[in-house]
């Protein structure tokens, strides 16, 4: 593919990505404000081989993925806040069965149908926390259309990478902006592959994890490999167990090979954090009118800097701890009543100040408002 | 033949299953599997989807292709196999709560797409795993342990509901029309489209139990006296049908396959380059 300029949408950003990772199969239900991205998955799908299905519901669309992922397809869903609830049983079963497969939410204003076409980032914790049980998630949450696309295919490579499913959480603002975005080319785009079992047919043990990264390889239906998924507690064979030993170790290996690849998983973007005294803590859209914020305040002398996590879960406690030490406090803007500033609570509140700064009108957090909470700070 | 069949495609670690003494479902898995064997499918080819319930802890048995999903849900995952991989012979083993009451619409809508699923219901007309409770088949006036007093929900036709939902095979048989089993899960693998199977199962822990039905020789003479095959139907009149349900080939017709059908999207570009 030769390098591309275009105006793009951030859900078409988002096609784009996923193609270019090397998605093939698409289960959706149409929902706004994500419905672009099954328009263009079933626009661009067939042209590249690939398949698109409408299914009848959510719930189902999130199944079918599971079940084509399951046959080595690279498979994607996109939803928003109701249609993401309705996925959450089966995002459990993707997690505990150990499939790859990418969920996107483009976030809307809720709960319930709440405002349909309005921005919000409330289900900051519903990504981590929707489906019931302990269990390992990452999700990633872009500022911009080009970052949409980079961000997506980084989904499924770590999802690949790591067996899991990753949610990709938009909100409404990055998802229907338009951008002029430079598509790279197929040489620049790291694409990452599961890993597939070697040796006999016989010996394989799908959920046995030989290496440090915690991950077992994983076979496609149809190549020889015979194996069963469930979404019961399973032992190394795959078969269900009751034992309480084998529970422990799955559930544990489960979190794990997410803990002990932390370093590879987590990104974030700093601004203007050198010497900053307070530091805002914004992620999505949110996250843009803070930098513009940070900027009007730096003009007024004020040292103010920018954390943006864009991986949102597992959350960078780390890198948070360390900031929470330079600075005397912190604010989290978010388009919520105060959902990551829990985290933030969590990790920092013993070393500086924290504030929380949320909106739910439906409406964007404008520099402004940030600026003016920065100001009484 | 009975013990070559398990050696040859049921895994034989998993053995013995967890159904009751008396259920009909082995009786049925048994044909399922006869079936697969006389149509010499390799055993790569196959792969079986199951929901939750009694009925759908089969694939754990089986040495296929095997996928045991969440409630209700197993013809939307194997709607996601069988669009990314149409070379698999796709399965569904589920039962009467399975795929009537949660899966229900997905029942409906994949027999309205005619992609090539077999979907075989194991219908004990009770929810056996959970120990009892009324289904969308246990008859008006039964009881379950939620219908202390009788149920008042009218139960589905389930072969009636895949009929006018689309599929493109229907038929019907019990547990003790074994071979009857085979024959229709035979032609059912063999159509191209959906397919839909009931197979009627005994459960004479609960349903039996709870509406005094007897043993389970009871109940299997109960299917064998009240089953008629659609061919003898013809000769008899209404008054000799009363009280009887019909097994046997009940539908079969011949339309466009999903899979086939996006398949010749996925053409049209390959030419354009």
């Amino acid at each position: 593919m030769e390098k591309k300029v275009k105006l793009m949408q951030g859900n078409e950003a988002c096609v784009e990505g996923a193609i270019a990772a090397g998605m093939r199969f698409f289960a959706g239900y149409p929902i706004t404000p994500s419905t672009e991205i099954a328009e263009f998955s079933a626009q661009k799908l067939p042209r590249v081989g690939g398949k698109f299905i409408q299914m009848e519901d959510e719930i189902a669309s999130m199944a079918a993925i599971i079940g084509a992922s399951l046959t080595g397809m690279k498979s994607m869903t996109a939803t928003s806040g109701p249609g993401f609830s309705l996925k959450q049983e089966n995002i459990g079963y993707a997690s505990i069965a150990e499939v790859p497969c990418v969920i996107v939410n483009v976030q809307r204003g809720g709960p319930s149908t709440g405002l349909p076409t309005s921005p919000a980032q409330g289900d900051v914790m519903q990504a981590k926390w929707g489906t019931h049980g302990d269990h390992p998630i990452i999700a990633l949450t872009p500022s911009s259309v080009r970052e949409t696309f980079d961000l997506t295919v980084k989904a499924f490579n770590l999802s690949e990478k790591y067996r899991v499913p990753v949610v990709l959480l938009l909100d409404e603002v990055i998802a229907h902006m338009r951008e002029k975005i430079e598509i790279p080319s197929k040489e620049e785009i790291e694409v990452i592959n599961r890993k597939k079992p070697e040796g006999d047919i016989e010996d394989y043990k799908p959920y046995e994890a030989k290496d440090e990264d915690l991950v077992p390889a994983m076979a496609s239906y149809g190549e020889g490999y015979r194996f069963h998924v469930t979404g019961l507690i399973h032992d190394e064979t795959g078969f269900p167990s009751n034992s309480p030993l084998i529970a422990e170790k799955l559930i544990r290996r489960l979190i794990d090979k997410i803990e002990v690849n932390k370093e590879d998983i987590i990104l974030f973007e700093e601004y203007n954090l050198e010497d900053a005294e307070i530091a805002i803590v914004a992620y999505g859209s949110t996250a843009r009118s803070a930098k513009s914020a940070i900027d009007m305040a730096r003009d007024m002398g004020i040292k103010v800097g920018l954390f943006r996590p864009v991986t949102i879960w597992p959350v960078a406690d780390k890198v948070i701890d360390e900031l929470s030490k330079k600075v005397k406090t912190i604010i989290v803007v978010e388009m919520n009543l105060g959902q990551y500033v829990y985290e933030i609570e969590r990790i920092a509140s013993k070393n500086c100040n924290i504030i929380s700064y949320g909106r739910v009108n439906g409406e964007l957090i404008t520099p402004d408002e940030i600026l003016d909470k920065i100001k009484e700070v | 033949m009975s013990s070559e069949l398990v050696k040859k495609y049921f895994r034989y670690n998993r053995l013995p299953h967890i159904w009751c003494p008396g259920c009909g479902h082995g009786i049925i898995l048994r044909s399922v599997v006869e079936a697969i064997d006389e149509l010499g499918y390799s055993k790569d080819e196959i792969c079986i989807v199951s929901g939750i319930g009694c009925s759908s802890r089969a694939p754990g048995y089986l040495d296929f292709n095997t996928l045991h999903t969440t409630h209700g849900r197993a013809l939307a995952f194997a709607t996601g196999i069988k669009m990314a991989n149409p070379n698999l012979k796709v399965i569904v083993i589920t039962g009467d709560g399975d795929c009537a009451a949660i899966g229900g619409n997905h029942l409906i809508h994949a027999a309205r797409r005619n992609i090539d699923i077999t979907t075989i219901v194991f219908n004990n007309n009770i929810y056996g795993m959970t120990g009892g409770q009324y289904s969308p088949t246990t008859p008006q006036g039964e009881k379950g342990t939620t219908a202390p007093y009788g149920n008042i929900d009218k139960n589905f036709n389930l072969c009636e509901l895949a009929k006018a939902a689309g599929a493109t095979y229907v038929g019907r048989s019990t547990a003790y029309h074994a071979k009857l089993i085979t024959k229709l899960v035979k032609d059912a693998i063999q159509n191209k489209g959906f397919s839909f199977v009931e197979a009627v199962s005994v459960c004479p822990t609960y349903y039996g139990r709870k509406n005094k039905k007897g043993n389970a020789v009871n109940m299997m003479k109960f299917l064998k006296d009240n089953a008629v095959n659609v061919k003898a139907a013809k000769l008899l009149d209404e008054e000799q049908l009363k009280g009887k349900f019909l097994i046997g080939e009940l539908y079969k017709s011949i339309e466009p396959e999903y899979t086939d059908e996006y398949n010749k999207i996925i053409n049209s570009f390959q030419k354009e380059r």
